[in-house]
């Protein structure tokens, strides 16, 4: 299962990761040198075996989401790159999604 | 205060120098300054070891003083006056979180961590925040965006990784306990490399509230310490549940510092054979092998086991934690917090964010795990490596269901490497081969210091069955005991 350089665009489009045409090839070759190696778990016999999917004795368990909201030590003004009104600010959504990159 | 009254209070352990504090013999303050001078004297900063980033001065001095008021009212606390080191992916409202990233560069929490307000509680006074591979990705600490950190020991050779800065703070002797997180190992391996000790904890014992994510099911903050019993102290003041992470367990937490007096004799302590391949050093192997004979000589069994499918542990860890890392990773966007950079529209503000933001091998491994994760390729790596993580973790509890109590193991298959030894990503990865099993298997684990290969610190490792610290600590405190002083950094 060999990576291709589309392979890489179109992982690099799903994690929102601008990449140079450069670095996009290099990444080919790192990402198949590391895969290689990972096809050894193919040989292993995990019929009747359930994916971990939680490793404490309890799975994964959720907290209640209830209480009252922690108290921040600062405002979201200081840390927030754009705010207004107690909103965050983003660029125009009109520009979001290019059709060809989301199909 | 005079350089004599600096290294005086050096020399102290962590309890030492809180029972001088309590008494009114030392003043937190001396203490957190003597812990700040010494840093500044041996270039602990960006242009010397590298293995600090942040320090302020004027809150320690704040937080030293409020330990001063307590101790007036009785109320000293158990850590009181001692200064700590914390990673600098450990949220604190009083010193930046970067992660060692460009993305979070002078980033300032808006509240602290569970494990940095225990550590207030009990009167410990935060100093410094340490130098770490970026996003705790890697085994070396070259992966900061704020450049290497370098060995105190050996400042030509790296201090393991990723939590670096903090296992070089306590060999360099800035302070008795420091903070690090562990994902396949990023606390045990720098200490092997610093020559101190290292605890990762059973998965659940101490909150992650404040924990900057990497890989979710396989986080845990743990602890180092110049001795063992500094790390005991470390770990009983962090450890217990948080109602702010639902993955923090409510076992009680026992006192570890009790564990000093333990007998070893009846305990069973497997070797366990795949972690001492054929290819393994010589001089590790006989190091680890010597200490299992004085563990023999306290009173222990010593027993040949297998954990069979050992050898698959890398290929699983580096499936499981870039998989959850590209979901964590996700949040730095842009939007809230961190580094902006405009695009065209979200989207290109996104990509240009992220892409300047995060450093190669973050990038690397977010998209590794987009790919393990993206559709057709799922089964055959990402949930494939989940089952095989279940016959790791079943190879552990097999084993400890057979009477065994603790594995002994070396940390690491090599003594600290020069920086820039290793440039291929892979090679990079099996510094973990002996740690990254624990984090998976959830089960808690320890290195300290056992001796030296040509001058550098080795490390031995135990592994314990889940919640089982104490008698990790039992036979650390015994062999160190035996092993002397001349082991340690």
């Amino acid at each position: 299962m060999a990576v291709t350089l589309d392979d890489v665009r179109h992982i690099a489009a799903l994690a929102r990761l601008g990449l140079s045409d450069d670095r996009a090839r290099s990444l080919v070759a790192e990402l198949n040198t590391i895969l290689q190696h990972m096809d050894v778990l193919s040989k292993v016999d995990t019929s009747g075996i359930e994916a971990v999917e939680g490793i404490g004795a309890a799975g994964l368990p959720l907290r209640p989401d209830e209480g009252p909201p922690i108290p921040l030590a600062r405002e979201r003004e200081t840390f927030a790159p754009s705010m207004r009104d107690g909103f965050f600010l983003v660029p125009r959504l009109s520009t979001h999604e290019d059709p060809e990159a989301a199909s | 205060m005079t350089p004599n009254d600096r290294a005086a209070i050096g020399a102290l352990s962590a309890a030492e120098l809180r029972d001088r504090v309590a008494a009114g013999d030392v003043s937190p303050r001396s203490a957190a300054e003597a812990s700040l001078d010494r840093a500044s004297e041996i270039g602990a900063w960006r242009d010397g070891l590298n293995i600090l980033l942040y320090e302020n001065r004027d809150d320690a001095r704040r937080q030293a003083e409020d330990v001063a008021r307590r101790r007036e009212r009785g109320d000293a606390g158990s850590l009181a006056g001692v200064p700590v080191i914390l990673k600098d992916n450990i949220a604190t409202t009083s010193l930046p979180t970067s992660c060692g990233s460009r993305i979070l560069e002078g980033y300032v929490s808006p509240y602290d961590a569970t494990v940095a307000q225990r550590l207030r509680a009990a009167g410990a006074v935060i100093v410094a925040k340490s130098n770490m591979d970026e996003f705790a990705m890697g085994s070396s600490t070259e992966n900061s965006a704020f450049g290497p950190a370098k060995n105190p020991l050996a400042p030509a050779r790296v201090p393991g990784g990723s939590s670096g800065g903090s296992a070089a703070s306590v060999a360099a002797g800035l302070v008795r306990i420091a903070l690090g997180s562990e994902t396949g190992g990023s606390v045990r391996q720098p200490a092997a490399f610093c020559g101190v000790v290292g605890v990762k904890p059973t998965y659940g014992r101490v909150s992650r509230y404040g924990l900057v994510a990497f890989a979710s099911s396989l986080d845990q903050v743990g602890v180092f310490g110049r001795s063992v019993d500094d790390a005991a102290l470390g770990l009983h003041t962090i450890a217990g549940l948080d109602p702010l992470d639902s993955t923090s367990a409510a076992e009680p937490v026992p006192m570890y510092r009790d564990a000093a007096r333990g007998s070893l004799t009846g305990v069973v302590i497997g070797r366990p054979k795949e972690y001492f391949p054929d290819d393994l050093d010589p001089r590790i192997r006989d190091k680890c092998d010597a200490s299992l004979a004085v563990l023999e000589s306290l009173g222990a069994e010593v027993r040949e086991v297998t954990l069979p499918h050992t050898h698959l542990a890398i290929e699983v860890y580096y499936i499981v934690a870039p998989a959850e890392a590209s979901s964590n990773l996700a949040r730095f966007d842009g939007v809230r917090y961190g580094l902006r950079l405009e695009g065209d529209g979200l989207r290109g503000m996104y990509e240009a964010t992220r892409s300047s933001g995060f450093g190669p091998e973050v990038t690397r491994r977010i998209l590794l795990g987009t790919y393990v994760l993206s559709a057709g390729y799922y089964d055959a790596y990402y949930r494939k490596a989940q089952q095989v993580r279940a016959l790791i973790a079943r190879d552990f509890a097999d084993v400890f269901k057979s009477g065994v109590h603790l594995l002994f193991t070396p940390t690491t298959p090599t003594p600290a490497f020069e920086l820039g030894a290793k440039s291929d990503p892979y090679e990079m990865y099996l510094s973990d081969i002996f740690t990254c099993t624990a984090n998976l298997a959830g089960v808690p684990a320890m290195s300290l210091p056992i001796g030296r290969v040509d001058g550098l610190p080795v490390g031995g490792q135990f592994i314990a069955n889940h919640f089982d610290e104490r008698q990790m600590f039992a036979a650390a405190y015994a062999l160190e005991r035996q092993l002397g002083a001349g082991a340690h950094a």
